[in-house]
């Protein structure tokens, strides 16, 4: 290994480029003779147009203005979703319409109406002032539970009681069968809040057109590249591949909110064509707020059934997720798939069942975000795991310590579809006890008190299925898409290297540690290679990045490519040194002729690759450069235990966190330094879902929390240093035995927050966000209900 | 944002001819308030007179008992200052409070107080500490400033010069912030003064206030415990999805009883 291979904590290669201004994100995309769009937004969550003048604008000097007359005019479809989700009779989900640019109705606040485009944004937008709408406004449909009830207003015509579908995972009849012989049941009823994305680069779309090649290029803050040229290709504006380009340049975080193919992206590559000119947008945060698809929304019951020794017999859940107004990308999946099999936790509960209903609502469209369906599957097992603890007098620890699933029981099939391959659960949680000494608690609890201080810990032990996918396993389960990843491996005549992967870099790293990984098999210097990724134009074809899948799908297909080029090299290596191919080994960038003195360094394999003088032709081609596609075999299972220690202020109802360890397995790791990183800012958010974030919709639909003076965004002062450390148990199905650690500090530490509130307040239905108002209500209530 | 006119003057007679001149002008100060306003094209003034070239509005002096702080002084430049912090620690804290670090070193006294945001913290200053405000026209106390929900005893196109705040035997500013924006959901400033105690509220309602029966409790026993049951009526507080009213006149109650003990020292 030199010293920039795997394990090594190397500085990020990207962040010279970031931290000096010069990354290139789309906004900073200028191309010749663009034009400006503006989305002229409906300002009502619910409406019928009853017409759309764009006369005035047009004659105050529009470029052009495009409404959804014209995108039907243009023969353009609505946008497409990825995951079909059957019902519980087998019938398929209802997907009504979303189109690019509404037409007779509006379903949310922000849904688009217009699009202006002018010689400068400024211009558009004054434009977009004179576009006259005229709404007939109707009822909004806003909450989930309530949108599913009779006489709720109708968001879709076609879409009867607003039910998108009713799906359930596992078998009902031995889980009704163990709850009747348990000893105890535990119910909680949660609602696991909305939240914003807030990528710090807001959304930005460039289209432009080509006459003379007849080519578009799209240039998009998104994910995944290869996904958004097919879905807006083939389905959205009829677009043949080979004549479209998406460019994926710097993206400044997505969290998930990157992945969707959204309707401006669609509608500046067609405008581009018809105004002939290039069309640039970029969402200002005010937008972003109600047009990048939200997260999470779900209501949720629950269940756990435990026999008289603590041990979890069966557990059930009813969840209503709410969809939005429109299905997003890949909304269907994230509270089914994403969701309900990860309901086992980490836990040996042999009987599993779930419901969930999706509904439509006149709100904007839910879908993945950091986790993605895990961290609500993470929060309910978790909760009511703490709750089943308090209820029947166990210590929390103790109590999930007795139910876990032992390391020798791997691989575990549990009862909601899902494989697990490997993990060390217990030393998980006991490392995390050692860490916070859990036994010093009540002493810390003691002096808390002494200082008219409550004081909480709380635990969580999560796992995710990461890695996503077997393709086998996503398309068996409704996805319309594999789920496999490219890695190129382009060795050039001199010895440096040049990757291109199909897994996109949002902040994640990718640059440093598929370098690193190069490094270490090649015995190349870091900075002889180049991590390419992002450009259609460049990459094989691949699915981009969320679900923590980069390193565990994309870097293992480059992994595999590595393994060709070295096999290629070895042939060469036998060639130059007249020896068998069998013979030659490969250790530290050189090939050797085992047992003898004679070898060749890696680089001047790969230029007698490109300088083939005396190649046999007919046994050996030129050139060093290798592809792969990696179809992973199972979804990876990161886990871990996070412990939250909390101090509330009873007087003000105010949590202050002091405390948070985690533990995570997320098998091998490349970059220790930029795992922790990735653990860090989970946590962040996980604690931000706890503590503050919310998206808040009024009855009327419009969103209260539209702006960073009412979303609270966590902030650095409201955490303590995080202690986290790992304990490395290696995937057992893929060759660099790693599993992803981009998703698990959110997955897990919402949970682990609120279960120490829980604990320092004696009150369990503490719902999130934990507002300093919230804790000190149930305080008050709580102490109003001992009193009486 | 719209488009318009802008006017950097030298002088205050320059900015008060140049915003009287104008269809719908308006001051510029920090911008903390008007600048995203018109960004999201809430506010389109015709003229933009920018209050940051006029010397003479710059500045804090200590004039025997008075602290005098010229409106156009940042406020990272009151909460960093020495003279502040030796003659007013109080004044000192509520500034270093404000926002964050960026916003401190925009925004300005006379720019915060002329708009008059119910959340904001000067307010708490010039009503708490009895300060009197200094116009290009007059003097007015800080007790008859602020009228209402972003409206004060300003005249159209009378521009604020300074604050001077006469130095207390004690004080100081306990804040409750709203953690997403930082204003105070409820900030409370508890003053010994010599002209009496004064107790005064920002955040809570829609405009600034004293509550004269926490003022009266510690004239006699400037203690915490001495305001021990005085309580605001929820009804006139301000209540909306941070803070319901009941909550803000229990946390008048928690800030003021803080800020005594503090200043109690």
């Amino acid at each position: 290994m030199t010293g920039s291979g795997i394990g090594a904590r190397v500085r990020r290669k990207e962040d010279k480029r970031f931290i000096t201004g010069r990354g290139n994100y789309t906004d900073d995309i200028n191309r010749h003779g663009q034009t400006h769009a503006v989305f002229l937004r409906s300002p009502h969550a619910h409406a019928r147009i009853v017409s759309v003048d764009t006369k005035a604008a047009m004659a105050a000097g529009a470029v052009a203005v495009l409404t959804g007359k014209d995108v039907a005019d243009a023969g353009i479809n609505g946008l497409p979703c990825g995951w079909l989700i059957h019902n519980k009779d087998g019938s398929p989900m209802k997907e009504p319409v979303h189109p690019v640019i509404a037409f007779d109705r509006v379903r949310h606040v922000g849904d688009i109406i217009a699009m202006v485009i002018a010689e400068t944004k400024n211009k558009a937008r004054d434009l977009a002032e004179l576009v006259d709408v005229d709404y007939e406004v109707l009822p909004a449909a806003v909450n989930a539970v309530e949108a599913l009830k009779p006489g709720a207003p109708q968001v879709h015509d076609d879409v009867e009681g607003n039910l998108c579908y009713d799906w359930h995972l596992g078998e009902r009849e031995p889980v009704d069968a163990a709850f009747a012989q348990a000893a105890h049941v535990t119910k909680l009823d949660v609602y696991n809040n909305r939240l914003a994305p807030n990528a710090m680069e807001p959304r930005a779309a460039i289209g432009e057109y080509d006459r003379a090649s007849d080519e578009h290029t799209l240039y998009t803050t998104s994910q995944n590249p290869h996904v958004i040229r097919l879905l807006m290709g083939a389905f959205v504006l009829g677009l043949p591949e080979h004549k479209l380009r998406v460019v994926a340049p710097d993206v400044g975080g997505g969290f998930g909110s990157k992945i969707f193919h959204y309707a401006e992206e669609a509608a500046v590559t067609w405008a581009s064509k018809v105004v002939g000119r290039p069309v640039k947008w970029t969402s200002d945060r005010s937008e972003a707020f109600i047009s990048d698809a939200q997260g999470r929304d779900h209501h949720t019951h629950a269940e756990l059934a435990l026999d008289k020794d603590g041990r979890f017999l069966a557990f059930r859940v009813s969840t209503v997720a709410n969809m939005g107004a429109y299905l997003s990308t890949f909304s269907t999946s994230i509270p089914t798939y994403l969701y309900a099999t990860l309901l086992a936790g980490l836990y040996a509960t042999p009987a599993i069942y779930a419901e969930v209903k999706a509904a439509f609502t006149n709100t904007v469209p839910v879908d993945a975000y950091r986790g993605a369906g895990r961290p609500e599957a993470c929060f309910i097992v978790e909760s009511i795991v703490d709750k089943a603890a308090h209820e029947t007098g166990r210590d929390p620890a103790e109590l999930r310590k007795l139910n876990l699933i032992p390391a020798s029981a791997m691989p575990y099939q549990t009862p909601v579809a899902l494989q697990y391959d490997s993990g060390d659960f217990v030393k998980n949680i006991d490392d995390a006890l050692k860490v916070i000494d859990y036994d010093g608690f009540p002493a810390r609890r003691e002096a808390s008190k002494k200082k008219g201080m409550l004081r909480g810990i709380g635990l969580s032990s999560y796992i995710e299925a990461c890695g996503i996918a077997p393709s086998a396993v996503a398309g068996a389960l409704g996805a319309r898409a594999g789920l496999y990843e490219s890695g190129e491996v382009r060795v050039h005549p001199t010895g440096s290297v040049t990757v291109f992967t199909g897994s996109h870099s949002h902040g994640q790293g990718h640059e440093t540690t598929f370098a690193q990984i190069v490094c270490e098999r090649l015995g190349v210097a870091i900075e002889n290679v180049e991590v390419v990724h992002g450009d259609t134009a460049k990459i094989p074809f691949g699915m981009g990045t969320y679900g923590s899948r980069s390193l565990a799908v994309g870097g293992v297909a480059l992994h595999n490519s590595l393994e060709k080029v070295i096999a290629k090299g070895r042939k060469i290596a036998a060639h130059m040194m007249e020896a068998a191919e069998t013979d030659v080994e490969f250790k530290d960038g050189s090939f050797r002729v085992a047992g003898t003195d004679k070898s060749l360094g890696f680089g001047e394999i790969a230029l007698q690759a490109y300088v083939p003088h005396n190649f046999p032709h007919d046994e050996l081609e030129p050139g060093l450069d290798e592809t792969s596609f990696y179809d992973p075999k199972n979804f990876t299972y990161p886990n871990g235990c996070h412990i939250c220690e909390v101090e509330i202020d009873p007087e003000t109802g105010v949590t202050r966190i002091e405390r948070f360890v985690a533990v995570d397995d997320f098998g091998n790791i490349i970059n220790p330094m930029i795992v922790e990183g990735q653990v860090h800012g989970g946590i962040m958010q996980g604690i931000g879902q706890a503590l503050c974030e919310d998206c808040i919709y009024d009855e009327a639909g419009q969103l209260l929390t539209g702006s960073y003076m009412d979303y609270c965004m966590p902030k650095a002062d409201m955490v303590p240093f995080y202690e986290v450390g790992t304990n490395v148990v290696p995937c057992t199905h893929n060759a660099l035995g790693v599993k992803g650690a981009g998703e698990a500090g959110t997955i897990g530490a919402a949970a682990a927050v609120i279960n120490a509130i829980r604990q320092a307040t004696g009150v369990e239905d503490i719902q999130m966000p934990a507002t300093s108002q919230r804790v000190w209500q149930a305080i008050n209530a709580s102490a109003a209900k001992a009193a009486a | 944002m719209y488009a318009f006119k802008f006017h950097k003057p030298s002088s205050i007679e320059d900015a008060a001819r140049l915003f009287s001149g104008a269809d719908d002008a308006r001051y510029l100060s920090g911008g903390h308030t008007l600048l995203p306003s018109m960004k999201l094209r809430l506010a389109g003034p015709s003229d933009i007179v920018d209050l940051s070239g006029i010397d003479s509005l710059k500045g804090i002096k200590v004039e025997g008992d008075k602290v005098v702080i010229g409106a156009g002084t940042r406020h990272n430049d009151v909460a960093l200052s020495a003279e502040v912090r030796a003659a007013i620690p109080a004044l000192a804290d509520l500034a270093g409070g404000i926002g964050d670090f960026q916003v401190r070193n925009r925004g300005t006294i006379g720019g915060s107080i002329a708009n008059a945001d119910p959340s904001a913290d000067y307010p708490a200053a010039i009503v708490g500490l009895g300060a009197t405000v200094h116009t290009n026209k007059r003097e007015i106390a800080g007790d008859d400033f602020f009228t209402g929900m972003f409206e004060t005893a300003l005249e159209d196109g009378e521009i604020v010069t300074a604050v001077s705040f006469p130095r207390p035997k004690r004080a100081a500013y306990m804040k409750f912030p709203n953690p997403a924006s930082r204003y105070a959901v409820v900030g409370v400033m508890v003053a010994e003064t010599a002209s009496g105690m004064r107790v005064a509220v920002t955040g809570a309602a829609p405009s600034v206030f004293r509550i004269a029966e926490m003022e009266q409790a510690l004239a006699s026993n400037f203690s915490a415990e001495a305001i021990e049951g005085i309580t605001v009526p929820a009804d006139d507080l301000n209540s909306d999805m941070h803070a319901a009213a009941d909550y803000r006149a229990h946390l008048v109650g928690v800030m003021a009883k803080r800020a005594i003990a503090k200043a109690a020292g």
